[in-house]
């Protein structure tokens, strides 16, 4: 089930300001506004790019983010049987991959068992004959959550478009506040999104409470280009290419430049690791991928 | 500077320090005017429901040439006046009902015949983004408002042939690279019978008014809706459609 756990808010967050009233400042792409303001506006990015919003990563990072989600795929190398919590999964990528993975994984577990079917125990054969003979899955399960119902939306509509449907569920939540229960989830990831949580602390916090002890978080994300030349080459095309590509494509340059602007604004690899370590997390590591344009950062549940 | 227009805007500029200098605009450098003029050219012949990238597309080709309308409309009395008044055709501006009342042949009771004909509204039309002065912004809005007036004025209907002949007549007088695109291109995918009429009568036509005639934005419509469609057409310079 998923009963909310009770949170307390750790109440002294909230910056000493002149006006309280509207909340601290916090910046949306390179706009200051409200935490109220940056919720509402991040909602209402994702509400309208929703229908686009893969073609768009294609066109912008011309097909790549299918291999960084593949590279996230192999890191998590994911047995059957694992629960894995896609938090911001919105329209499913990482869900369909998970889903993939272990069928694949399973699919040669079985070969392997049917090749030395004289290696069973009783006990295995006794259970291969109540189980669903095609336990494709291995009692796999993914949970995607996102807090904007159209990406949820399009998810769902991908999947019934693929055919993907066991395993699989889809559940409206917000990062800051998961709708699950402490210790549930062998994984949890979330790819692209975490940058959009107005606060990471929280996200992280929950991830924590979510996982299992020995559970594993994984996180996704644009993060920071060292090399000087990289960085300014990354940089032209962002600022010129990206914005244009949102406006030619989705009809919407506004919400672009907020991607390529929050891109920026984004703690940088070591300062995410850190993060993770005061929310709980054990053995944090990052791997760069092209350079620092995509990290993929991870900690233990212990 | 900033014109107090939109006053609901105004807290977002400020917070966002960009250099807007009207409602929806979108300050953009040469490299990125460069990349969507080709980019909307080609999703424009790609999607051509894409009404938006026929927009994108004129504002970003035309720094040429909206400078030399504005002062065409600078120098001509009745143009001055529009450029200080900033009039704007919308239905909420428009009293239909009077307009309906006019007689027949009236600029007025045409132009809202034109409207009920084609189903169209003057309210369709995009606001300017990608256009860096905020007069010269005004200017394609006007013309783009003004456009649906010309169609009434040619006797042109908002077929793929009428938008055509329409855009020949305006590529001639207004200089827009947009219009001359609009109307080379236009016709290719019509079939070779509307063609040749196209080249033979309605083309030919529409040059001719439009070198003749002088400048369309310099009319102030709105003040002139009881004049008869004829009358406007011979103090324009306009030939009879044929």
């Amino acid at each position: 089930c998923r009963c909310r756990a009770l949170l307390s808010r750790p109440a002294g967050r909230l910056r000493a300001r002149r006006d309280l009233a509207a909340g601290p400042d916090m910046h949306f792409g390179f706009q200051t506004v409200t935490e109220e303001e940056r919720r509402k506006k991040i909602y209402q990015v994702f509400e309208s790019v929703a229908k686009k919003y893969d073609v768009m990563n294609d066109s912008m990072t011309l097909g790549i983010h299918r291999l960084w989600k593949d590279i996230l795929m192999h890191k998590m190398n994911p047995s059957p049987g694992t629960l894995l919590l896609d938090v911001a999964g919105g329209t499913g990528d990482i869900a369909f991959r998970f889903i993939n993975y272990v069928s694949s994984v399973r699919e040669r577990q079985l070969q392997r068992k049917l090749k030395h079917h004289q290696n069973l125990s009783w006990q295995e054969i006794f259970e291969s004959y109540q189980k669903d003979k095609f336990n494709s899955l291995g009692d796999s399960q993914v949970v995607v959550c996102d807090i904007n119902r159209e990406m949820l939306k399009v998810g769902k509509q991908k999947a019934q478009h693929l055919g993907y449907s066991e395993g699989l569920s889809w559940v409206l939540g917000n990062a800051e506040e998961l709708p699950f229960d402490n210790d549930k989830f062998d994984v949890c990831t979330i790819a692209f999104g975490i940058r959009n949580v107005t606060r990471i602390d929280l996200a992280l916090q929950e991830a924590y409470r979510v996982l299992k002890p020995g559970g594993r978080f994984l996180c996704l994300e644009f993060s920071h280009v060292s090399n000087p030349l990289l960085s300014r080459l990354y940089d032209l095309y962002s600022f010129q290419v990206i914005p244009v590509l949102g406006e030619v494509i989705a009809g919407d340059w506004k919400s672009y430049q907020y991607l390529v602007e929050s891109i920026r604004r984004f703690p940088p690899q070591e300062e995410l690791k850190a993060m993770l370590e005061d929310a709980g997390f054990f053995k944090v590591d990052y791997e760069n991928l092209n350079f620092g344009i995509v990290a993929i950062h991870s900690g233990f549940k212990l | 500077g900033r014109a107090g227009r939109g006053g609901e805007k105004v807290e977002e500029e400020e917070e966002e320090g960009w250099h807007k200098l009207y409602p929806g605009h979108i300050p953009t450098s040469p490299l990125q005017k460069a990349l969507l003029a080709a980019g909307s050219a080609v999703m424009a012949l790609y999607d051509p429901y894409r009404h938006d990238m026929v927009a994108v597309l004129g504002e970003t080709t035309s720094c040429l040439a909206l400078p030399n309308l504005r002062d065409k409309m600078k120098n001509h009395p009745e143009g001055y006046h529009i450029l200080q008044e900033r009039p704007r055709i919308r239905l909420s501006t428009l009293d239909i009902a009077r307009l309906q009342g006019l007689p027949d042949g009236s600029l007025g009771r045409e132009y809202v015949r034109f409207l009920e004909d084609n189903k169209v509204s003057p309210d369709t039309r995009m606001p300017p983004k990608f256009v860096d002065d905020e007069e010269l912004a005004y200017v394609i809005q006007r013309y783009r408002e003004v456009h649906d007036l010309l169609h009434t004025l040619l006797g042109m209907p908002t077929n793929m042939l009428g938008e055509v002949v329409v855009k020949w007549f305006e590529a001639v007088q207004t200089g827009l690279p947009m219009c001359v695109l609009g109307a080379v291109f236009g016709p290719v995918r019509l079939s070779t019978r509307k063609l040749q009429v196209l080249a033979t009568e309605l083309v030919p036509w529409a040059i001719r008014s439009g070198l003749n005639a002088s400048c369309v934005l310099n009319i102030y419509y709105e003040q002139r809706w009881e004049q008869p469609v004829e009358s406007l057409r011979e103090e324009l310079g306009i030939f009879p459609p044929p």
